[in-house]
């Protein structure tokens, strides 16, 4: 299926006062992160990447156990999108940390994997995941995303 | 204005060959589509970010199945990373043999790993041929059409 061509600015922008939402993309692939960045760059969203779920949860202002709710860019992510399959921390983990923590957890977190196993698939959206999406990422699911993610219609 | 028609038509005859071939797939097409002014060299950044990955873990998965007592679960992880870069760029044959290299890395299938080892190189020096021309061939266009 062909994607549609990218148009210069979408109307969502301007119903949200012009403030373009911050996501926070995880992914241990470089190829990856350099796609959903451009992706999500693409869909007018302002992109911090993380290469790992405890960089992710620093950046967050998560790091530790006690949360500190004014350091770094915690407060002002509108979204996360996270790679399932990470070494380590996996994105499943990650979700759970953000989740459970009392200022990040009203934020959506979107889980991407190559791989779409029913059981991993629930057991994300069981733990509260915005949506699950199978990679390879193509513009038309990023612009589905954060459509969403900014309430327009249609 | 003939030599531009004729580059033109030789890049998209081999652009179409590349995919008919089954070298290159949609993937390949959406990374095409984000291009534009503000990233005009979007498609050769990401591609050759993927050479020198793919290279990398070659050579480590290489290294892994040398060693004495072999970590399948490492050369595994190696594959996995290599499937999911080739997948994200489009690069379909490189992607199907990673597919098939991971059944025998979960059999511990030393022979079966070893041999489709070169088979993915194979797969990844002829993609990454193919690449280096069809990007020749688009400058070569670029700099006849500003001639």
């Amino acid at each position: 299926m062909a994607s549609s061509s990218s148009s210069s600015s979408p109307n969502w922008v301007m119903e949200n006062n012009g403030v373009m939402p911050h996501v926070l993309a995880v992914d241990d692939n470089l190829i990856d992160r350099k796609l959903v960045e451009k992706l999500l760059k693409n869909s007018s969203c302002k992109v911090t990447t993380a290469e790992n779920g405890p960089r992710a949860l620093e950046l967050l202002g998560l790091a530790s156990d006690e949360e500190n709710t004014l350091k770094g860019t915690g407060s002002k992510v509108n979204m996360i999108i996270t790679d399932y399959c990470m070494p380590g921390m996996t994105g499943y983990e990650l979700l759970k940390k953000i989740k459970k923590s009392s200022i990040m957890k009203e934020v959506p977190v979107v889980i991407m994997s190559s791989e779409n196993i029913p059981t991993r698939v629930n057991k994300c959206l069981e733990e509260g995941a915005q949506m699950f999406i199978q990679k390879p990422l193509k513009q038309s699911d990023v612009k589905k995303l954060t459509c969403q993610l900014m309430n327009c219609r249609g | 204005m003939d030599g531009v028609v004729h580059l033109r038509k030789q890049l998209v005859d081999y652009s179409a060959s590349l995919f008919q071939e089954g070298f290159l797939d949609d993937q390949f097409t959406q990374l095409q589509q984000l291009q534009d002014e503000s990233n005009p060299d979007f498609v050769v950044e990401v591609v050759t970010l993927f050479f020198e990955d793919a290279e990398r873990l070659l050579n480590e998965i290489a290294k892994a199945l040398g060693q004495g007592s072999i970590d399948f679960k490492r050369v595994d992880a190696h594959v996995h990373q290599l499937k999911g870069s080739s997948s994200s760029i489009g690069a379909q044959r490189v992607q199907k043999v990673c597919i098939a290299f991971r059944s025998y890395c979960e059999e511990q299938n030393v022979e079966g790993c070893l041999k489709i080892l070169q088979q993915v190189k194979e797969e990844y020096w002829l993609v990454k041929n193919k690449l280096e021309t069809l990007f020749k061939m688009e400058q070569q266009l670029l700099a006849a059409g500003d001639s």
